[in-house]
C-alpha cells in the first residue's frame, strides 16, 4: 500500500486494537491522529478517542487509562512532547505501558518544522524506552513491537521518525494482517489496576526506602528490555518477514571504519556506504535503533576490532554536542582497544545531508585525529 | 435542609488531617455518599495528605494521585478506560483543592466539561494554597492575608461556580461543611446524573490558613453562607438556578471578625467588602429570579 510514514503508523495502531487514544494535534504528527479518527468514523476502529486540550492532559489521561488496565496509544511531536515532560516521568514511574509515537521536529525558539531528533533525545532520562526508525515500514513494524515490549516490561515506549523526510514521504508499505497482529499482541489484562474490586491505589507519598526500591525496580525492568526487544523483533519477523534488530550492521564485514547514526540519516548513510565500498573503502554502517535502554553489549560487539567510528547526529545539546556521540563515548569507555570516535553534527535543524556530503566527512575523519567535542559539519 | 444523610463506610478515622479540619469533614460526606464502587483522583494537596501515605490509606477505594494540573484529565482517562471495558457503573471522582482547580488545573477541567466527560469533580475550596503554607490562589478573596499577599489581596475571588455553570454542564453546585446534609444531598445528586461533568465547589474553612480556632470550622462555614459571602445554590444545564439558602441576614463583619486573615481590615475596608458581597448577591438574585429560586 502506498502510504506516508505517519499513515503507516496509524495502520499499526488500528491493528494493535488500543482501547483509549487521548490525542492533541501538532505538526507534523497530525496525520497519524487524523487517519485514526477516520478509521474510527468509518467503523474500522472502536477506541475511546479523547480530543484533549493539551499534550499534558493527553499524557495525563493516557497514564490513568493505562493504569485502569487497557491498551493506550497517543502521538505527538516537538513542543508537544516537551509539554508532556512532567507526565513522561509520571508515566514511567507508574509503570504504565503506553505506546506513543513522536515525530521528531525542531524545538523553538525560533520556530521551525524541520527534522531534528533533539525533542525526544532530551527525554532520554524520563524512563521511556526509545526507538528511532529509518522509514515508514520500520515505523509500522516498530509500533507493533512497541506494544509487545511495553506490556512485557511494564514501561512506556516512544517510537520516533523524523518530520517530513519520513512522516510525509510516500512509500510502498506492507501492512501486517489483523490475524498476524492478534497472534503477536495478546489482549492486555494486567493483574494490578485501578479497580474497586481490587482496591489498589497508585501515586501517593512513599518513604525514601520505598522510592529507592521503586527506582531500582525500574532499572531492573530497563535491564531486561534489550533482550525482550530482540525477542519481539525476532518474533515479528517470524510472522511478517521483517526484522531490524536493536541495532543494525550494514556492510560491516571486514570494515575498518563505521558510520554510526539513527533514524532517516541511516538511509542516506547506506547509499554513502555503497558508493565507498564500490570505491574499495572498507566502510560500514552501524544504525542504532533502540536508544533507551542503550544496547551496550550489542554496540560493543559491533565495534570490536574497528579502528574508527564517525557519528552523525541530527540533534544537538548545547554544551555537550550530539547525543549519539555522547552515548557511544560513554558506551566504549574502558573497552580494550576501543575505536577512535569522531562526532559530527550533521543535519541539525533539518539541513539536507547528501550521500556525497557523508563521503566527504568520511574522507575527513579518516585523515584526522578526532576532537573530544562534536564538530559542526552542516 | 432536611436531607437524610446515608453514609457508607468508605472514609476511615485515623487519617492525618489537623484536628477540626473542614476538608476531612467534606471528604467524609463525599466518599461515604459516593460509596465503595468509586475511584478517586487526587492531586497534591491536603486531600492527598489525608488520603495517604502509602501503604496506608484512609479511603477504602482505589485512589490515584496525579499531578497538580491534571486532575480532570486523569479522572477522564480512568472513566474512558472503564467504559471501553464495558463498566458502566463505577463512579469516577476528582477531589482537588482551589489551587488545583481555579488556577493550574483549570485548563484540564474546562476541557473535560466541554468534552462532557462522565466524571464528578469536587473542589475543596479553602481559598488559598494552604498545604504549602497559605499562599494566595485565585480563590483567595479580596483583602485576605496570605503569606504571598501579606498586605491583603488586592483583587476579588474568581467566580468558579459561574464559570463552570457557563460550560452548560448538567450540574453545578456550591456547598460547604457547615451544612453537611446539603453537601451530601448534592453529592448524591451529582452521582445520580449520568454523563457530563458534575461540579461541586465546597467551601472548606482552613483553621490554620484562615486563623480560626480548632472548633470554629463549621461556625465559619455557616457565617460564610448567612452573610452571603458564599451563597449555596445549584445550576442545572447552565440555566436552571436554585438558591438553597436566603435571604442573607448577617453583616460581613461578623464573618471576617473571627478570622485572623482579616484582622488588618479597617472599618472602611469592611464596608468595601460588604459592598462587594451585596453586589455579588444582587447578581445571583437576578439569575435565580425566573428560575426555580426561592
Amino acid at each position: 500500500m502506498l502510504l506516508n510514514g505517519n499513515h503507516a503508523v496509524s495502520y499499526a495502531v488500528k491493528l494493535a486494537r488500543p482501547n483509549v487514544i487521548p490525542v492533541y494535534p501538532i505538526t507534523p504528527q497530525t496525520p497519524i491522529l487524523e487517519r485514526i479518527t477516520e478509521f474510527q468514523a468509518d467503523g474500522e476502529m472502536h477506541a475511546e478517542i479523547m480530543t484533549m486540550e493539551s499534550e499534558h492532559s493527553a499524557m495525563a489521561a493516557a497514564i490513568t487509562a493505562s493504569l485502569t488496565g487497557v491498551r493506550v496509544f497517543t502521538a505527538t511531536a516537538s513542543q508537544g512532547l516537551l509539554l508532556m515532560h512532567e507526565m513522561l516521568h509520571y508515566a514511567a514511574g507508574a509503570r504504565a505501558p503506553i505506546v506513543m509515537f513522536n515525530v521528531n521536529r525542531t524545538l523553538g525558539s525560533p520556530w521551525g518544522f524541520w527534522p531534528d531528533q533533539t525533542d525526544s533525545l532530551a527525554q532520554r532520562d524520563t524512563g521511556w524506552i526509545q526507538y528511532y526508525c529509518e522509514n515508514g515500514q520500520e515505523s509500522h513494524d516498530t509500533t507493533l513491537q512497541a506494544f509487545r515490549v511495553a506490556e512485557q516490561v511494564m514501561l512506556p515506549v516512544m517510537v520516533m521518525h523524523e518530520a517530513f523526510y519520513v512522516s510525509h514521504s510516500l512509500e510502498a508499505i506492507d501492512i501486517a494482517t489483523q490475524e498476524q497482529v492478534d497472534r503477536y499482541l495478546p489482549p492486555f489484562d494486567p493483574p494490578h489496576r485501578l479497580d474497586p474490586e481490587i482496591g489498589e491505589s497508585w501515586g501517593n507519598t512513599v518513604s525514601q526506602v520505598m522510592f529507592n526500591n521503586h527506582r531500582h525496580d525500574m532499572d531492573d525492568a530497563m535491564n531486561r528490555t534489550v533482550a525482550i526487544a530482540r525477542q519481539a523483533d525476532r518474533e515479528l519477523k517470524e510472522l511478517v518477514g521483517r526484522g531490524y534488530g536493536v541495532i543494525e550492521q550494514y556492510r560491516c564485514e571486514d570494515a575498518r571504519f563505521l558510520i554510526a547514526t539513527m533514524g532517516s540519516m541511516a538511509g542516506t548513510a547506506r547509499d554513502a556506504v555503497d558508493e565507498l565500498r564500490s570505491e574499495g573503502l572498507p566502510v560500514g554502517l552501524l544504525k542504532v535503533k533502540l536508544f533507551r535502554p542503550f544496547p551496550l553489549d550489542d554496540v560493543r560487539e559491533a565495534v570490536t576490532g574497528i579502528p574508527k567510528i564517525m557519528v552523525l547526529d541530527r540533534n544537538f545539546a548545547p554544551g555537550t554536542g550530539g547525543f549519539l556521540f555522547q552515548e557511544l563515548k560513554s558506551a566504549l569507555y574502558g573497552m580494550e582497544s576501543a575505536p577512535e570516535i569522531h562526532g559530527y553534527l550533521a543535519g541539525v535543524g533539518g539541513t539536507n545531508i547528501s550521500p556525497a556530503d557523508i563521503k566527504k566527512m568520511v574522507t575527513c575523519a579518516m585523515a584526522e585525529k578526532p576532537s573530544a567535542n562534536s564538530v559542526w559539519k552542516g | 435542609m432536611g436531607y437524610q444523610i446515608a453514609e457508607e463506610n468508605v472514609f476511615s478515622s485515623g487519617h492525618s488531617a489537623c484536628p477540626g479540619c473542614s476538608e476531612a469533614l467534606a471528604i467524609r460526606f463525599i466518599l461515604n455518599t459516593l460509596g465503595p464502587d468509586t475511584i478517586a483522583v487526587v492531586p497534591p494537596s491536603c486531600i492527598a495528605i489525608i488520603s495517604g501515605p502509602q501503604p496506608l490509606s484512609s479511603m477504602r477505594i482505589p485512589v490515584y494521585q496525579t499531578t497538580l494540573e491534571a486532575s480532570a484529565a486523569s479522572a477522564a482517562g480512568i472513566k474512558r478506560a472503564l467504559v471501553s471495558k464495558g463498566n458502566d457503573h463505577t463512579t469516577v471522582v476528582a477531589i482537588a483543592g482551589d489551587g488545583g482547580t481555579y488556577d493550574i488545573g483549570f485548563q484540564a477541567l474546562s476541557s473535560a466539561a466541554e468534552r462532557q466527560e462522565d466524571i464528578i469533580y469536587i473542589c475543596l475550596d479553602n481559598e488559598g494554597y494552604m498545604n504549602t503554607g497559605s499562599q494566595k490562589s485565585s480563590a483567595t478573596p479580596s483583602m485576605a492575608y496570605t503569606t504571598s499577599t501579606p498586605a491583603g489581596k488586592l483583587t476579588p475571588k474568581k467566580n468558579i461556580a459561574e464559570i463552570m455553570a457557563a460550560h452548560n454542564i448538567p450540574y453545578m453546585a456550591t456547598a460547604t461543611t457547615g451544612y453537611p446534609d446539603d453537601l451530601a444531598r448534592k453529592v448524591a445528586k451529582a452521582k445520580s446524573i449520568r454523563g457530563g461533568v458534575r461540579f461541586i465547589v465546597v467551601l472548606a474553612p482552613c483553621l490554620d490558613g484562615w486563623g480560626i480556632p480548632d472548633k470554629f470550622g463549621p461556625r465559619t462555614s455557616r457565617l460564610a453562607v448567612e452573610s452571603g459571602v458564599f451563597p449555596l445554590y445549584e445550576v442545572e444545564n447552565g440555566d436552571t438556578y436554585t438558591l438553597n439558602y436566603g435571604p442573607k441576614g448577617v453583616p460581613v463583619a461578623e464573618y471576617t471578625s473571627i478570622q485572623k486573615r482579616y484582622r488588618h481590615l479597617t472599618p472602611a475596608n469592611v464596608t468595601c467588602l460588604q459592598e462587594e458581597v451585596d453586589r455579588n448577591w444582587g447578581r445571583l438574585q437576578a439569575k435565580c429570579f425566573g428560575g426555580r429560586g426561592k
